[in-house]
């Protein structure tokens, strides 16, 4: 039971890594971009929710209607005026200037905060459970974690797929010139999808916050994290994102069982073995 | 008019053979730094020699062969754990280990190369990083090297490196003077091979170079065991200096992967020079802000930033635009050899 | 006498070093058509690219509809009322036929073309409408193209070597649709590789080669000598 008990954690903790994943994957299918920061940005996310809980005294899950249209807001300015600048045929400049980023963030938080563990509280949700089997508890947050992984990711696929700003997505993806002569404004619409891939940042920062301490080093290991599930899952494919968020929990959890220092071990493992047999993920998008 | 016969195709250039001359000059007087310099200016300068051959070295991956890793801290602190190993375990004078653990950091790269390559791009960057991460995870389960905190070379190992300090000291000073002076040997003498070319061929247009017959797979599969190695053996010389290793510090991916990354924009990527002047600016600034702690890493941060958005070839690339002159003789100029004139 | 619809005068543009166009000077009349000719390489998908803004570009003069035109990006220009049908069609092909077509309509401009009026021209995309665009045949795949400029509700619109890789018949088809579209409201530019079907179509002939205007004139007066004089420089 207590393997169950590993598994069913790990699967509900693969959902905060589909959340650190989503915004990953989303720019890169929009703009080729590999946002080393990415990690940095969820930290930054869970140090703002931070603030708002304490200063203005609210729950964290409220704060989220403050810290999403705030990661939001940065993504689209940091896009318009940094990194639209970067991009090009050349992979150099977005990933030295996103690994610049990084380093600004994780310092600039060292500096505002010191290097001492926060949390957010969310009150007494985070020890209530559901007993499902006589053995078997779980918690409620994780599910509610899990759940809004879920709904996010569906709300993802449908802007993509659905909406016009998911056609104008996938059209500057395809064609940048083709798309702009359609009187599509690329740095605008790029501005859109990091400020929705930030928007999906702050959710996963708040969650990140409430299920475990942090502190401004951690971030690094959040874009792994979710560059596993990425690519685990398979490249532009966002349910592929969350089989890999998933698989990737499991890892680590069953890892963690045999040994906690095999916690994290076990993910980059499973993660180099997807590799090396199916290098282009489990569940890659098929190409027309 | 300037017929054919009489340009001839040149890798050289006064200010080249100035720069010689002074180079040449200058490592003599570094040869000799045990016998003018106080021990700290010592520990210095090996760290400086070896910042430098790590920012060769990784030059050479992401500005010539478009290997834009983020994760070469995985070798330094492999080829770091391999001297303990080996001089913990094998009773390998140290001394011996460096070039051992470079070694086995190279096989281990074939391993790993084979795996990553298969990522692109900006995949292929963060993949390296989870490449160092499981390194340095797994070093943490090893007991026999200490877990998670790390070991201390054995005295006996240390003392017999040399007589005394002082000249155990001078031993390491000139191990890591010669491990600068042969990274940068190697890379000198890669770009003026066939290799060079080809290298700049690929970074430049990757179709067109698998058009022109290179193979593109393997360029690259060399230059990354080749880095790796040398790396790797710079990793031992760092924890040589050490004395003591943990894995936190073998595979720091601030002080050996950002702090290279730092020098080789400012300096200049894709040029020989500018990771040596990207070493100096980085030293200056170090010795003269260190102290504000996470600020001076902020400001490293956005010094990096606005010189890769404003001045992407570095410091060098300006000068060079700006006065046409090349220390190390690379580029092919074409030269009228009658009036000893560019063309 | 109305001011031309488009005028520029003094065009230049390059790629990185390779300068491609030198001092074009070309005029578009209200409801005209302009045939480009000239030889591979002559700098005419250029021209085009460079009226779209989609290439760097200088001028001493450029101006559509009374309005400066050069500095503005791509799809300020697209919004202006130029459209484009791109060299091999272009479509996007994560997106459906209809998608590829609503998507036209971005610039968001009023005028007679609707989806509806597409469907009713070309009605076989109304039927594989949700099929991906880049599964259809080229024929196909070019009324796509075709429909998806008109979306845009243009007053002039290009047309890049629109016969490229189709088969004779349906070249045919396409320019049997030509004078529905064209003349009237809307202007247009034809790049064409067949001189002759260029001259027949067209108000106007331009020849380009190595990147400037080797000959101009009425497409009814220009003689087989001179076009082949202007197109080899001969």
């Amino acid at each position: 039971m207590e393997w169950v008990n590993a598994v069913i954690q790990g699967i509900l903790l693969g959902g905060l890594y589909a959340l650190f994943a989503a915004g990953l994957s989303l720019i890169f299918g929009v703009m080729r971009l590999v946002n080393i920061a990415h990690g940095d940005l969820i930290v930054l996310a869970a140090y703002i929710a931070l603030t708002i809980a304490t200063t203005l005294g609210l729950n964290p899950f409220l704060a989220l209607l403050i810290v999403i249209p705030v990661m939001a807001g940065l993504g689209y300015g940091l896009q318009r005026m940094v990194l639209n600048q970067t991009l090009g045929d050349d992979i150099l400049p977005p990933l030295l200037v996103t690994f610049g980023l990084s380093i600004i963030i994780q310092n600039g938080l060292l500096v505002l905060y010191t290097a001492d563990p926060q949390k957010l509280s969310a009150g007494p949700i985070e020890v209530a459970s559901l007993t499902i089997a006589p053995n078997l508890t779980l918690g409620v947050l994780p599910i509610l974690m899990f759940a809004v992984a879920v709904a996010v990711i569906a709300g993802l696929q449908w802007v993509f797929y659905r909406s016009a700003l998911g056609r104008a997505f996938r059209a500057v993806s395809d064609n940048q010139d083709v798309a702009q002569l359609m009187g599509l404004n690329k740095a605008h619409i790029f501005g859109l999808a990091m400020a929705l891939s930030l928007a999906v940042v702050g959710i996963a920062g708040v969650f990140l916050g409430i299920r475990t301490s942090f502190d401004p080093t951690i971030g690094s290991g959040r874009l792994i994290f979710g560059f596993e599930a990425v690519i685990i899952g398979g490249l532009g494919n966002l349910w592929g994102t969350l089989a890999g968020g998933v698989i990737l929990g499991v890892a680590q959890a069953i890892g963690a069982q045999i040994n906690p220092g095999w916690q994290v071990l076990a993910g980059h493992i499973v993660f180099l073995v997807v590799l090396a047999i199916r290098p282009r993920g489990l569940f890659p998008r098929i190409e027309q | 008019m300037i017929r054919a016969s009489e340009i001839s195709i040149v890798q050289s250039s006064r200010a080249a053979w100035i720069a010689g001359l002074v180079g040449l000059l200058l490592l003599l007087a570094l040869l000799a730094a045990p016998y003018w310099a106080g021990r700290a200016d010592m520990r210095l300068l090996s760290e400086i020699y070896l910042y430098l051959a790590l920012a060769c070295l990784w030059n050479i991956l992401a500005g010539y062969a478009g290997l834009v890793s983020v994760g070469q801290h995985a070798y330094v602190g492999l080829g770091g754990y391999m001297l303990f190993a080996l001089a913990m375990f094998g009773g390998i004078n140290p001394l011996v280990a460096i070039p051992l653990a470079g070694l086995i950091g190279g096989v281990a790269s074939m391993l790993v190369a084979v795996l990553i390559f298969r990522l692109s791009g900006a995949y292929f960057a963060i993949g390296t990083w989870v490449v160092a991460e499981t390194f340095r995870l797994s070093f943490a389960q090893v007991s026999a090297l200490g877990g998670g905190s790390g070991t201390s070379l054995p005295a006996g190992i240390v003392t017999a490196i040399g007589d005394g300090r002082d000249g155990r000291e001078a031993i390491i000073y000139w191990g890591s003077l010669g491990i600068a002076v042969l990274v940068l040997a190697a890379i000198f003498l890669l770009l003026r091979s066939r290799q060079g070319p080809a290298l700049k061929a690929i970074r430049d247009n990757e179709l067109a170079a698998r058009s022109l017959g290179i193979d593109i797979w393997r360029s690259k599969f060399i230059i990354y065991v080749g880095a790796s190695t040398l790396t790797a053996m710079v990793g031992a010389a760092i924890f040589l200096q050490k004395l003591r290793i943990s894995p936190d510090a073998a595979f720091s991916v601030n002080d050996w992967t950002a702090f290279v990354i730092f020098i080789v924009v400012i300096g200049g990527i894709g040029t020989l020079e500018g990771p040596i002047i990207g070493t100096i600016v980085f030293f200056l600034l170090r010795e003269t802000l260190a102290d504000l702690g996470p600020s001076y890493q902020l400001i490293l941060g956005l010094v990096a930033i606005v010189v890769m958005l404003r001045a992407p070839q570095g410091l060098w690339g300006f000068v060079r635009s700006h006065y046409r002159i090349e220390l190390f003789p690379l580029t092919p100029r074409a030269i009228d050899s009658q009036s000893k004139k560019d063309i | 006498m109305h001011e031309p619809l488009l005028s520029i005068e003094g065009l230049s543009a390059s790629y990185g070093d390779f300068q491609a166009l030198f001092g074009i000077d070309l005029t578009v009349n209200e409801g005209e058509v302009i045939a480009i000719i000239g030889a591979n390489g002559a700098g005419k998908t250029t021209l085009m690219r460079a009226i779209c803004g989609l290439v760097k570009r200088q001028a001493t003069r450029a101006e559509f509809g009374g309005m400066p035109i050069i500095g503005l990006r791509p799809d300020m220009i697209a919004k202006s009322g130029i459209a484009m049908v791109p060299e091999g069609r272009q479509l996007f092909r994560s997106l459906s036929v209809e998608e590829n077509l609503v998507i036209g309509a971005q610039a968001s401009r009023k005028g007679p073309w609707t989806l509806e009026k597409i469907y009713t021209m070309f009605p076989v995309l109304k039927e594989r409408r949700l099929t991906p665009a880049t599964a259809l045949s080229g024929g196909q795949q070019q009324m796509v193209a075709i429909g998806r400029a008109l979306m845009s509700n243009p007053e002039l619109l290009l047309f890049d070597e629109i016969s490229l890789g189709l088969a004779p018949i349906i070249i045919n088809a396409i320019y049997e649709q030509l004078p529905a579209l064209v003349g009237g409201e809307m202007s247009a530019i034809i790049v064409e590789q067949d001189v002759a079907r260029a001259v027949s179509v067209s108000d106007r002939v331009y020849c380009l080669q190595e990147g400037r205007v080797s000959l101009e004139g009425a497409s009814g007066d220009v003689s087989r000598d001179a076009i082949s004089k202007a197109y080899f420089g001969v």
